[in-house]
């Protein structure tokens, strides 16, 4: 039997539970039988209207309720749909008695226009409408509710409360790389020996009029809205900007000597984490590519391992035209001339750009294609991009045997972080 | 034991308040029972505004300043400050080693745009193709950067350098503490050497006076020191506040100043329940208290003034005669994310001087302190849910 300590003595961090919910549905299973046919889950928004819009498409998880409508409510119900069913995989604790720590990946949160818009009523303001007025409506107390569902930390109570995990539960954001930084914090964890297990979820239902206009106006988003199933193209030359969408990945660490102990399944291995920030610019990558490499450096490095044992990359691929490109870059410095030779398929081409879930979808994922040995490919690959010459997994899936796969995930601010995965403990 | 050599130690301190910029200026006013509170500019709520600063000190490129809202300017001056006084800024191997996390809220509004659209939306016969319009034409690209919780530490990594990692805690009071708890935790873990920790809060916002109000959680009618608000509420204060934390090992090898040692920081979720009643809090007490010694210890309230929860804390803390309390949220307000590692700064600079500053509480909660100080036990308790507490020792 395999130690349950790595190479430098830290207690081995394996899964024994995952769920995710995306625009292709919910669950692993149906979303791996669709990721592997090259399914996408992008669609027309009909959720609010996109009347004057550059962009009308979006990855939204339409089968999923939320009362009122709007990112945190909606972002709860999505990340314990993921969370009820990695739990329950894992058999971990008992019902609402989770013994260990939660991280959240959650996008920030904010009061937004629907409710805006109920206050300015309530307001009653005759001529023009201020803050003063909404103040008031504001502090008539009828909108006590709005308190709690608009507080930063009201996801991750509501959370902790439901799986009755231990401590304060910890709300983040490294915008586009959160759900990496949840398990990372997770491992982390692990490792001190603070904990035996930790829930990490990523999740992001933040698809609503003014999260699309601002990334519009950044001139991020595709706007080939037509056919939305078509819209994000990562690594393609026509690639023109990534897709937002929804969703939520939650998976249950464990310690290897805590599975092993109560006998889990072991569905696979974080053998390492790695990180670096980018002091380059607020929404652009360093020319130099140094800290993307350093991130999956670092990452290669925590696990113990070299370039040499990848055989699979789940790019950060988002289809945008900056993004894919310093990304493969970055890989190429990193693994030299094997790069051509490693599959790197992005997930982003059929369910979009989960945002702050994307780390814990596109962990989950990865998990899955080291469990299955079959690469989901990129969709939408019609245009082979010669600044990228690099085996994306174009169009269809096929099987590899994969011990090792690396997932990045990067993000505005210079956020960068690597998240390596393996099939066995070593 | 743990390996003193691991200690999480404090080393840096930038803070900046409604008191001043720097622990000088902040011991100064707190020792002469000072703060400043606005009751007028936000009537009827009362705020403690920033001290004007000049952000060309911490933030020389114009550009960049152009790019942040008040609370990531407030916050990414002090963390200058912050490494300016650990002896790090511009310190290219290190900073890449350094570890950042922050405590941020965000989502600060263009209020003038907000007005001006549920205006044009209040008569429209089509509110939605108005606000779709106005929305792609009156928002600038840029605010979005401004708002994200991320971006405070995105822009510590642009202006200050600070690379090894970064990540953003949200989620209010908690959020700070966690910060503080997890950067300690790695260190004394042999996981991380060098951190800097903390957050920034602008509580000059109309936007957070109105969120606040939802609950009814904001003091109205004029300020008064914290326990004696009888109608009960918090006063915002816009602060920021960092601290460069790192092993004892690094420091010395360094050649750094130790400030104050943080022995022990626990956080638990506390429901509001366990707030209202204070069981939060004695909880943590008890899993603090051993460790304190009489005499030489103050306690360092984080009482924000909400009722119930600040009436049963002062009940639960005037059962502890043998250790003099001070509320800070009567001289900085109340500010979110970033009051613990306030707090945290002010009980290392309080060490430094081996002296607690005089009380301000007309109740008579408070009670002088004679004997040197070597320990403050700093709480946390969130307006809503959360609870922390911090021993912090002399170095």
């Amino acid at each position: 039997m395999t130690s349950t300590r790595d190479k430098t003595g830290r207690p081995v961090v394996v899964v024994t539970g995952m769920g995710v919910v995306t625009s292709l549905g919910a669950g692993k299973t149906e979303n791996w039988k669709k990721l592997t046919a090259g399914e996408s889950g992008l669609r027309t928004i009909k959720r609010f209207s996109t009347e004057g819009l550059r962009t009308t498409v979006a990855g939204t998880v339409d089968f999923v309720e939320a009362d009122p409508m709007c990112a945190p409510a909606l972002s709860h119900n999505l990340a314990q749909l993921a969370a009820e069913e990695a739990v329950s995989q894992s058999g971990i604790g008992a019902k609402g008695d989770f013994p260990g720590p939660l991280f959240l990946a959650v996008a920030p949160v904010e009061i937004e226009w629907p409710q805006r818009a109920e206050l300015a009523k309530a307001a009653g303001a005759n001529a023009e409408v201020g803050y003063d007025d909404l103040i008031r409506a504001s502090a008539t107390g009828q909108f006590q509710k709005f308190n709690e569902l608009f507080m930063f930390g009201s996801i991750a109570d509501h959370l902790a409360d439901r799986f009755g995990t231990r401590g304060s539960p910890v709300s983040l954001s490294t915008a586009c790389a959160s759900g990496a930084t949840a398990i990372q914090l997770g491992v982390e964890a692990i490792r001190r020996g603070e904990a035996d297990a930790a829930l990490c979820i990523g999740t992001d239902g933040s698809v609503n009029i003014e999260s699309l206009v601002r990334f519009s106006l950044l001139s991020a988003l595709s706007t080939q809205n037509d056919p939305p199933q078509a819209a994000a193209k990562p690594f393609a030359k026509n690639r023109d900007g990534f897709v937002m969408a929804e969703g939520a990945g939650a998976l249950v660490l464990e310690s290897l000597d805590s599975a092993r102990a109560r006998g889990a399944t072991i569905l696979g291995v974080l053998a390492g984490c790695g990180e670096m920030a980018d002091s380059f610019h607020r929404t652009r990558s360093s020319p130099d590519g140094k800290p993307i490499i350093g991130c999956i450096r670092n990452a290669l490095d925590d696990a113990g391992i070299t370039p040499d044992d990848i055989d699979y990359i789940n790019p950060h691929g988002t289809g945008t035209p900056e993004n894919d490109k310093m990304e493969s870059k970055g890989v190429m410095a990193v693994f030299g001339e094997r790069a051509r030779q490693i599959p790197m398929s992005s997930n982003k081409s059929m369910i979009g750009h989960t945002l702050s879930a994307a780390g814990a979808v596109e962990a989950v994922f990865t998990l899955l294609t080291i469990e299955h040995g079959r690469l989901p490919p990129t969709i939408n690959y019609a245009m082979p991009d010669p600044e990228i010459p690099l085996d994306v997994v174009p169009n269809t899936a096929r099987d590899a045997q994969v011990r090792y796969a690396i997932s990045n995930s990067f993000g505005f601010g210079g956020q960068n972080v690597s998240l390596v995965m393996a099939r066995e403990p070593a | 034991m743990t390996d003193p050599a691991r200690d999480a130690c404090i080393t840096g301190i930038g803070i900046v308040s409604c008191l001043g910029e720097g622990p000088d200026a902040h011991w100064d006013r707190l020792m002469r029972g000072e703060t400043h509170v606005d009751d007028t500019v936000f009537a009827p709520y009362s705020v403690h505004p920033i001290v004007p600063l000049d952000y060309d000190k911490q933030i020389p490129k114009k550009g960049d300043q152009r790019q942040m809202e008040a609370w990531q300017r407030i916050g990414t001056y002090a963390a200058g400050l912050a490494l300016d006084s650990a002896g790090i800024k511009g310190n290219a191997d290190v900073l890449a080693r350094t570890d950042m996390i922050v405590a941020a809220g965000g989502g600060e509004r263009d209020l003038a745009a907000d007005g001006a659209i549920l205006t044009a939306m209040k008569d429209a016969a089509d509110p939605d193709s108005v606000l779709n319009a106005r929305l792609m034409s009156d928002i600038r690209p840029t605010l979005f950067l401004a708002q994200l919780s991320n971006l405070l530490a995105g822009n510590i990594s642009i202006v200050h350098g600070v690379t090894g990692s970064s990540r953003t805690f949200m989620g209010e009071e908690a959020a700070g503490v966690d910060a503080v708890r997890i950067a300690c935790s790695r260190i004394n873990a042999g996981q991380s050497e060098v951190a800097l920790v903390g957050g920034s809060y602008n509580g000059e916002r109309k936007d957070s006076l109105m969120l606040l109000e939802f609950g009814n959680l904001l003091l109205k009618g004029g300020y008064a020191p914290v326990w004696e608000r009888a109608s009960g509420g918090a006063v915002l204060g816009s602060l920021g506040a960092f601290l460069v934390i790192e092993s004892r090992a690094h420091a010395q090898a360094r050649g750094a100043r130790i400030l104050a040692r943080i022995a022990q920081v626990l956080s638990e979720r506390a429901r509001p329940d366990q707030l209202a009643d204070a069981s939060a809090l004695r909880a943590l007490w008890e899993r603090t208290s051993g460790a304190v010694r009489k005499g030489e210890a103050a306690m360092f309230s984080a009482a924000t003034g909400v009722a119930p929860a600040t009436a049963a804390e002062r009940a639960f803390l005037a059962a502890l005669p043998d250790l003099p309390v001070r509320a800070t949220e009567t001289y900085i307000g109340h500010a979110n994310e970033a009051q613990f590692t306030m707090n945290l700064a002010l009980a290392a600079i309080a060490l430094g001087h081996g002296t607690v500053f005089p009380p301000k509480d007309g109740t008579g909660l408070e009670k002088p302190m004679t004997g040197p100080l070597k320990q403050v036990v700093v709480a946390s308790v969130g307006l809503w849910r959360g609870a922390g507490m911090a021993l912090v020792e002399a170095s």
